[in-house]
């Protein structure tokens, strides 16, 4: 991140201006990974009207970064009229998409449109891998046509390269054909639980041997030394940094009008169909009490060897059942890491490790300036 | 040779308002920029159809304690850095008449 975009994320936090926000505009998809943690049936859908109403009142609001992810965004016949509603309010756009519906003339009014980038989930550069994953035979191809299409208009693309069992030994084959292509590579080692509160999909995640290996690549974390070395000791910064941005300078909003801390924080915070954006961002009770948390009030994080350099997600403990308290998949994470196991980890029965999953932090939304040892790899690609 | 200078924003960028300063991205170069009062005013004003010294003269001076001449010059430097990342373009002549909205061409 720059200085210049630190010293704004700062200023957001003082003033309290929602920086970054991701819409999901469908949960619909044309595809159907088996490690999707979304329902994909509409139950109500913002419409057109709806959403401009919100696209104004998030402008009003301060928001910057808008980041448009779904489902699949091109199923919205009314894609591109929000779309350019949205960069007529002069929004930083990123869309998120598997461009599997991106042709010529999509490439070129994306291009015209003037967003600052396209976030594509590529899993494998084997189709058979690829498309075993998306259930969309031929569905590799079509992604990587529109890859191409969108680099050849000028605009910026990152491959977004989800890990898990099926796919683990292939990252490093989607990383050069990223190079080949020109784009940016990103992996996210990260299952999230379904929306419904089913965690079957964790099944998926990639266990720890392969995890650690992952963590030892040192084209992707930098210097193995710093990421992998023992965790630094918690000072008074550290106990009254805030965990993340999530609810802080970020926020998410379902297809549904639902305002929640983060994609992967459902903490049901407000709905923007009754109440007013900047209402629910100022007045709502949830988000205040996400806004009280420091690590010092964390009763196990506080007291852990990690509490400094955990990416400890609140929205994780959250899904475990208490956002005060450790994400045992970020417990993991650390444990793989190091070698050093949490507080909360030692205060189990022993027991074999279960699957890892690493949650990393979207580069908005992390924002309290406490140091964390990862490099690129463990960066959670969400807003 | 003529003088006349002519500023537009450029459709290209991000921007809002953060507190009292403007946050700009250059949607050619990714460029963060962030600018003061005086420079959010000409960039608001920069709406293709106003010369840059009649936006200084009307806008500027009459806000700051500011000698047209150097404020001016000051403006002209901005509109050239802002230029040189594709968040201002520039013109000798109006970008459109100034009858003629921006929305309605």
């Amino acid at each position: 991140m720059s200085a210049l975009l630190q010293e704004m994320s700062a200023r957001a936090l003082q003033l309290q201006i929602p920086l970054s926000v991701q819409l999901d505009l469908t949960y619909r998809c044309n595809e159907r990974c088996v490690h999707c943690y979304l329902d994909h049936e509409d139950h109500g859908e913002m419409t057109t009207v709806e959403i401009k109403k919100l696209l104004n009142e998030l402008a009003e609001a301060g928001v910057f970064f808008l980041t448009m992810s779904g489902g699949e965004i091109l199923l919205r016949r009314d894609f591109f009229e929000i779309l350019e509603y949205a960069r007529a309010l002069l929004f930083c756009v990123t869309l998120k998409t598997n461009a599997v519906l991106i042709r010529e003339r999509q490439a070129e009014r994306i291009r015209s449109l003037g967003v600052h980038s396209v976030q594509i989930s590529i899993y494998s550069h084997r189709p058979e891998v690829h498309d075993s994953i998306t259930k969309v035979p031929g569905s590799l191809k079509r992604s990587l046509e529109a890859v191409r299409l969108l680099k050849a208009h000028g605009l910026r693309v990152t491959i977004a390269d989800v890990l898990m069992i099926q796919n683990i030994q292939d990252y490093p084959g989607v990383r050069a054909l990223a190079t080949e292509l020109g784009v940016v590579f990103k992996i996210d080692p990260t299952i999230t639980p379904k929306m419904d509160g089913n965690r079957s999909i964790l099944n998926l995640n990639v266990d720890p041997t392969a995890l650690r290996q992952v963590f030892q690549d040192e084209t992707l974390v930098g210097s193995v030394e710093e990421f992998c070395g023992p965790p630094k000791e918690l000072d008074d910064d550290d106990l009254d940094g805030q965990p993340c941005s999530a609810g802080h300078t970020a926020c998410y909003i379902s297809p549904y009008g639902d305002v929640y801390p983060c994609v992967q924080f459902p903490l049901p915070s407000g709905n923007v169909r009754r109440t007013a954006f900047l209402e629910i961002w100022r007045h709502s009770e949830e988000l205040r009490d996400v806004r009280s948390i420091t690590l010092r009030e964390l009763p196990s994080c506080s007291q852990c060897v990690h509490g400094a350099s955990c990416t400890r997600c609140p929205g994780l403990a959250y899904m475990e059942g208490n956002m005060r308290g450790p994400s045992s998949q970020d417990c993991e994470k650390s444990f793989v890491r190091t070698g050093i196991p949490s507080k909360n980890l030692l205060s189990r029965k022993p027991t074999t490790l279960g699957l890892v999953q690493i949650n990393g932090a979207p580069m908005a939304a992390r924002g309290s300036g406490r140091s964390r040892p990862h490099g690129t790899i463990p960066v959670r690609i969400c807003m | 040779m003529t003088n006349r200078r002519y500023v537009v924003r450029s459709s290209e960028i991000a921007a809002r308002r953060l507190g009292d300063k403007m946050m700009i991205m250059s949607g050619r170069d990714s460029t963060l920029i962030t600018l003061n009062d005086v420079a959010t005013i000409i960039w608001e004003a920069a709406d293709g159809s106003t010369e840059l010294e009649e936006i200084v003269k009307s806008k500027i001076c009459p806000a700051f304690a500011v000698e047209p001449n150097e404020a001016l010059r000051d403006a002209n430097a901005l509109a050239d850095g802002l230029a040189g990342h594709g968040i201002l373009l520039l013109s000798d002549k109006p970008f459109w008449p100034s009858s003629l909205s921006k929305e309605s061409k």
